[in-house]
């Protein structure tokens, strides 16, 4: 049949989108151990890499957009590109929190160095997984492994929000370093962003699989863990 | 290996009616071009104009310049029947010869051309329905079972084996799926992908889906005049003219 011209393009537009994946799995990392490390040099890495992470966005939305307009994909196989689409906006975002990160990170490396009481790292590997996890359940079309995904962003959520509280108390505390503490908050708000990244795309993996919108379920859940 | 076609400045006419504008078209070798318009915009005149098929009509003419290769289609000199015969052509409706065997069919026009060889005849006969994609559903019954015998699909690969036994460079096809169902249209358009390989195919459909699926380049026509012609993508998601635009949203036609 015709089709396997078609299931090549599908193809490639998986495999590009896996690229993706791969290149803001990087910068998210690079990032967040430049903020550990107080690396410098890994944050020029990631605001030189995130142009290439653009330029994959553009070149997957093209590909799907042409697939659609000339293959006229129907129920699983348009699923998937619809999914794709989504997923690729979600990845490009999670560069651009990383490139937020990068940014906070060289502003505190102006200042000294101050005594945090806050987990950043363990709130990193935490949204690391989140996001390696939706690229897994991308890759095999697990709806599974992406639910799980959904429920670990409660977690992400109420890191950030105590890592809030501990934050502002400290800049009352401790005036004089409200500039180190206010670039730490805005770091967890970034790291919480990419969590939601993650879960949208796992709920567009799970959308693709069984075809189901899970995202007004998913924010009531969350809505309610939160209270 | 399929030929590029250079049309240009090609008119015609019915009687005192002129069907075809003022059409220039660079047609590249070993690409599917497609040929889209709404019903009497002149899309099947023009592919007809290509093998001069156009003059087989009783007042009908043609003016302009079509080199097919190295061929002058209009040129002095030229023979209808020499062009025909580097330019194959298939219908919208599967015409085989209903009382020919299948072999027959397809060794028909070679057989016309005088080719009298067995062993070479056997062997063109089976190229040419394995490239047609028939050879495994008919290759117990060739000389058992006739043309007409085959379902709609089947009888338009039998067709399409028919025009390639005589080793065109072109292959013309005038809405080939358009009397076929589903799974047969989808035989016809994988075989066009894989036909372009070796020949250099044009395609007439009203089917805009079908266009967008297997062919490189699309044109597209409207009264007679070519409005638009490029890479199907660029067709079909970006086309420079509002009226393309119209026609394959839907707007009018």
């Amino acid at each position: 049949m015709l089709r396997t011209r078609f299931q090549q393009g599908l193809d490639v537009l998986k495999e590009k989108l896996l690229q993706m994946g791969g290149l803001a799995e990087n910068a998210l990392e690079r990032s967040t151990v430049a903020y550990q490390k107080r690396d410098a040099q890994l944050c020029q890495q990631v605001f030189a890499r995130e142009q290439e992470i653009n330029q994959l966005e553009r070149e997957i939305d093209e590909i799907a957009l042409d697939l659609l307009a000339m293959q006229q994909p129907m129920a699983v196989d348009l699923r998937f590109i619809i999914a794709v689409l989504k997923i690729n906006a979600d990845l490009e975002r999670v560069g651009d929190q990383a490139v937020n990160i990068a940014q906070r990170t060289l502003d505190l490396l102006q200042e000294s160095p101050v005594d945090v009481p806050v987990d950043i790292a363990r709130m990193s590997a935490t949204v690391a997984t989140m996001v390696q996890r939706a690229l897994e359940s991308f890759l095999d079309g697990k709806a599974d492994l992406a639910e799980a995904v959904l429920e670990m962003d409660n977690i992400v959520d109420r890191m950030k929000d105590e890592a809030f509280i501990t934050l502002v108390r400290r800049m009352n505390e401790d005036p004089a370093q409200v500039r180190q503490y206010l670039d730490v908050l805005l770091i967890a708000r970034n790291l919480e962003r990419v969590a939601d990244h993650a879960t949208n795309i796992a709920e567009d993996v799970i959308f693709w699989v069984r075809g189901a919108d899970v995202r007004h379920n998913a924010f009531l859940d969350r809505n309610q863990n939160n209270q | 290996m399929g030929v590029g076609i250079e049309v240009k400045g090609l008119n015609a006419w019915f009687g005192k009616a002129q069907v075809l504008q003022n059409i220039d078209m660079s047609v590249q070798p070993n690409h599917v071009t497609a040929i889209i318009g709404p019903s009497g915009c002149g899309k099947s005149t023009y592919v007809r104009c290509l093998n001069r098929m156009h003059e087989t009509v009783p007042e009908a003419r043609v003016e302009g310049d079509v080199m097919v290769g190295a061929i002058d289609v209009y040129g002095n000199g030229t023979a209808a029947v020499d062009v025909r015969r580097r330019i194959g052509m298939v219908f919208q409706k599967p015409n085989p010869f209903p009382t020919m065997s299948i072999y027959d069919n397809v060794a028909a026009g070679l057989k016309l051309n005088g080719f009298r060889d067995r062993a070479e005849l056997d062997s063109t006969v089976e190229r040419s329905l394995r490239q047609s994609a028939l050879w495994d559903e008919v290759k117990d019954v060739l000389k058992k079972k006739s043309g007409a015998s085959l379902s709609g699909g089947q009888q338009q690969r039998l067709c399409i084996a028919r025009a390639l036994a005589v080793e065109p460079e072109v292959l013309l096809m005038d809405e080939p799926a358009s009397a076929l169902d589903p799974l047969s249209t989808g035989k016809i358009e994988e075989l066009i992908f894989q036909l372009k390989e070796q020949y250099t195919v044009v395609i007439v459909t009203h089917n805009m889906q079908q266009a967008a699926r297997v062919a490189d380049y699309t044109g597209f026509f409207l009264m007679g005049k070519l409005i638009e012609f490029d890479k199907t993508q660029k067709i079909f998601t970006t086309p420079s003219d509002k009226r393309t635009e119209d026609y394959i949203t839907g707007r009018f036609g």
